[in-house]
């Protein structure tokens, strides 16, 4: 298969930058920070979205969605880097829809996929506990109880957590187990008896929660997936989330680049632009370099994950530890080539940054993707 | 079945029965490759008998015309051949400055009686080429070189020196760039020319390396005759041809940070040296180093494989082979710095069976020139600034 885009795929990155210039500038980042709303993006955004189209691409078609696949999807995430658009579309129309496909029954993919693809139901993922990303470290229990499971433990990072309809959260359902061992999944409803939601607001202006649960009662029909098997199609899901990841940093990449490029070549100091002086010319060569290297591996990742392809859990960490560094290197680039008005709120490449490391983060930064590409590869 | 799918097992049965066992195994070192030329020794037969065959098919130059010897494959079927030969792992038959520099040189810009005269024994390994480019004072300023050739009515004289001729002292012909107007600007008076290294006045003295062997020459030029039908393109209009070579060796060089494939990895050679403690390597921050290479280097060899796609395609940027050149050799020089970690002071012993004479540390030291060589990776960065970022 030919490691570039095909034509629908174009053509749906095409339709997704018009959208998005229209719709979701940075400017309305901006005024979505400060108007003090609390949903972390603008309400009136995602319904246009769901219009789109975008909610419903990675639904089958027998649950009224497109499936389009993942590489069409991640042309509109990357697009969404280079705008900083935030939307649910991450945690409930990829990672949220993506569990459900893979680990479902029937009755679960008939009543959750269409209102996912309509984009009715909000749906998020609940897994990390501690503030580094460890699926293996799942210290939730969930103890069985007659035809039901009593959930105890507490949640951190839950993307879109405190505007959610439903978590789906990962606890252990054998007390003695460890590692990947023991682990179910669990949808619950964030209003349930012992369910307690704290926002937090992050760096980038997005929401994460804080999710305390208390002895909080869930049938064992809401099980997702088979019990205490939970953690093989999860971690092929965070592949896939990770992927998606990357997809977003590379646009951040992308724009950050594309930004300062155009500043280098219209700030002048001593009498010349400031792209004329090798020092910068230099680095800016090196870093579009490393964009082109991001690209290929990013699509490459995307791939062999449609076509099921036994290395893309493998493929997966080397994108998102790769994307992790170099979008961190765009992102410092970008304000330091910038100099002063880099550090400026009025200017918008500051904010690149603040949104990048929260998506560096969310399922395992460049460390733990080093670590796990390493122990994949056996040593 | 489509026309590539009956091509894919055509190649792989063919392969199958071709290509000699010892032929399928991970070279040991530089010395196992084959150059060919006048003066070739192969170092087996199995090396002789996989060169013939190959170069009967006009598999050793994939995708030039079948005409010349080549083998007349399309972009698909020369990427379909490529795969299947890296699945068998098979050896290189051939490594040539003919099929990789002048060849596409001669195919783009050359006379037809040029192409007859000198792809079919480039496609056959029986000559080998040298680059005469640099020169004592032009180095990354190629363009400054100042080795001449006067017209004397039905031929040119030639007279100066090069210097840096890799296998100066083993070609048989050199592709050489000599000013043809003096008076000209820069850029604009120069002629690339093509002569035998028997020419009476050709004379070369190799040079040593920091890596102990001197693949590389002084060749001094006094009063060589060259033939006015052995100019490549146009008198005077020499600087566009080299420039085209040159993209072509960049792309060659940059290939190197795809070595590793087929051989074993980083990763599985430190395990085997320094063990693994609780199923990781026991060297924590030589984990970390390792795996970052082999992530940067798995990114890159996808690189290589898009940037083909996309000029396929017709879409893409084009212009890459600067970018190609300076991260694949960058990659290949970290390569080995962190394999001379891994050996310890077992790779810093230079004669001897314990190191197997220096093998690690002298392709280690051989390949700080990656970077110098074709273009220095300072040159590869203002080109990409200029020519592709618009920086002035
Ligand atoms: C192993 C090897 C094999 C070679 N084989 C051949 C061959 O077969 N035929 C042949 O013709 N040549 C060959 N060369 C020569 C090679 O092309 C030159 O060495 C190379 O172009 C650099 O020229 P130089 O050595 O004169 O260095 P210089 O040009 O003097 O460069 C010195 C330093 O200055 C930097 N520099 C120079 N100009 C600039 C600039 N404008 N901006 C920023 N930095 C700059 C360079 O990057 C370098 O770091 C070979 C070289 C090596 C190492």
């Amino acid at each position: 298969m030919a490691l570039i885009l095909n034509e629908e795929q174009l053509m749906l990155k095409e339709s997704a930058k018009g959208f998005l210039s229209e719709n979701a500038s940075i400017k309305e980042v901006r005024e979505q920070r400060d108007s003090g709303s609390t949903t972390g993006y603008a309400d009136t955004l995602w319904p246009k979205m769901v219009d789109m189209g975008w909610s419903a691409i990675l639904v089958p078609e027998e649950f009224g969605g497109l499936d389009f696949g993942n590489v069409g999807m991640a042309q509109i995430v990357e697009e969404t880097g280079r705008t900083l658009t935030a939307s649910p579309l991450f945690s409930n129309a990829i990672v949220s829809v993506s569990l459900i496909k893979k680990m479902g029954s029937d009755d679960q993919k008939s009543n959750f996929l269409p209102k996912l693809a309509s984009g009715q139901l909000m749906m998020t993922l609940a897994i990390d506990e501690e503030p580094h990303h460890n699926p293996e470290k799942i210290g939730m229990m969930a103890t069985e109880e007659g035809d039901s499971y009593l959930l105890n433990g507490k949640k951190r990072f839950v993307i879109d957590g405190s505007t959610a309809d439903k978590f789906i959260v990962v606890a252990r359902t054998d007390q003695k187990s460890k590692g990947k061992d023991g682990l179910s999944l669990f949808f619950v409803d964030s209003d349930a008896i012992g369910v307690e939601v704290e926002r937090t607001q992050m760096v980038d202006g997005r929401n994460s929660a804080f999710v305390v649960f208390k002895d909080v009662v869930v049938h064992r029909k809401q099980m997702l997936g088979q019990k205490n098997k939970g953690f093989k199609p999860l971690s092929s899901v965070l592949d896939l989330a990770n992927i998606h990841l990357s997809a977003e940093l590379l646009g951040i990449c992308e724009e950050t680049f594309d930004r300062t490029l155009q500043y280098l070549k219209q700030r002048k100091q001593f009498g010349s632009l400031i792209g004329s002086f090798q020092a910068l010319q230099h680095r800016a060569a090196h870093w579009w370099s490393e964009i082109e290297i991001c690209k290929s591996i990013v699509l490459k990742a995307l791939q062999s994950y449609d076509q099921d392809d036994a290395r893309s859990p493998f493929l997966a960490s080397i994108a998102k530890a790769k994307l992790c560094e170099i979008a961190e290197l765009s992102t410092n680039e970008a304000i330091q080539m910038h100099g002063g008005i880099g550090m400026t709120d009025e200017y918008e490449i500051g904010f690149f940054i603040k949104r990048a490391r929260p998506a560096q983060m969310l399922f395992g930064d460049h460390n733990y993707h080093v670590n796990k590409f390493a122990a994949s590869c056996g040593y | 079945m489509s026309n590539l799918q009956a091509f894919r097992d055509e190649t792989r049965d063919w392969l199958e029965s071709n290509c000699p066992d010892s032929m399928r195994k991970p070279m040991t070192s530089a010395d196992d490759a084959c150059w060919g030329g006048r003066n070739w020794v192969f170092k087996s037969d199995d090396q002789k008998v996989w060169l013939e065959r190959m170069a009967e098919k006009g598999w050793t130059a994939p995708d030039w015309p079948a005409e010349y010897g080549g083998g007349g494959l399309s972009k698909e079927e020369a990427k379909i051949l490529r795969e299947e030969l890296k699945n068998i792992k098979a050896r290189s038959p051939l490594d040539s400055f003919g099929i990789w520099m002048i060849g596409p040189a001669i195919l783009k810009f050359g006379s037809e009686e040029l192409k007859r005269q000198h792809l079919p024994p480039i496609i056959r390994g029986e000559i080998r080429w040298c680059q005469g480019y640099s020169e004592p004072n032009a180095g990354s300023d190629l363009a400054g070189l100042q080795s001449k050739a006067e017209d004397m009515g039905d031929h040119f004289l030639a007279n100066g020196q090069k210097v840096w001729t890799s296998y100066g002292d083993k070609a048989d012909w050199m592709f050489c760039l000599l000013r043809t107007d003096p008076d000209a600007k820069k850029q604009l008076g120069i002629s690339l020319v093509l002569f035998d290294m028997k020419t009476p006045g050709v004379s070369v003295k190799p040079i040593k390396l920091i890596s102990g062997s001197s693949p590389f020459c002084e060749t001094f030029l006094d009063n060589v005759r060259v033939e006015k039908d052995q100019v490549v393109g146009d008198v005077n209009q020499g600087w566009t041809v080299a420039k085209y070579l040159l993209t072509h060796e960049r792309a060659m060089i940059g290939d190197m940070g795809l070595a590793s494939a087929g051989s074993k990895t980083l990763g599985m050679i430190a395990s085997e040296k320094l063990g693994l403690t609780n199923g990781l390597l026991s060297d924590l921050v030589l984990r970390n180093e390792i795996a970052k290479w082999e992530i940067d280097a798995m990114s890159f060899s996808c690189t290589a494989e898009r940037v083909r796609d996309e000029s396929k395609a017709g879409q893409g940027v084009g212009a890459t082979s600067a970018m190609l050149k300076y991260y694949g050799t960058e990659l290949n020089k970290r390569r080995f710095e962190t394999l001379m970690r891994v050996g310890g002071s077992d790779d810093l012993v230079w004669e001897g069976p314990m190191s197997r004479d220096g093998q690690v540390a002298k392709t280690w030291l051989r390949t700080k020139g990656n970077s110098i060589e074709g273009g220095t990776s300072e040159v590869q960065l203002n080109i990409i600034a200029k020519n592709i970022l618009g920086l002035g």
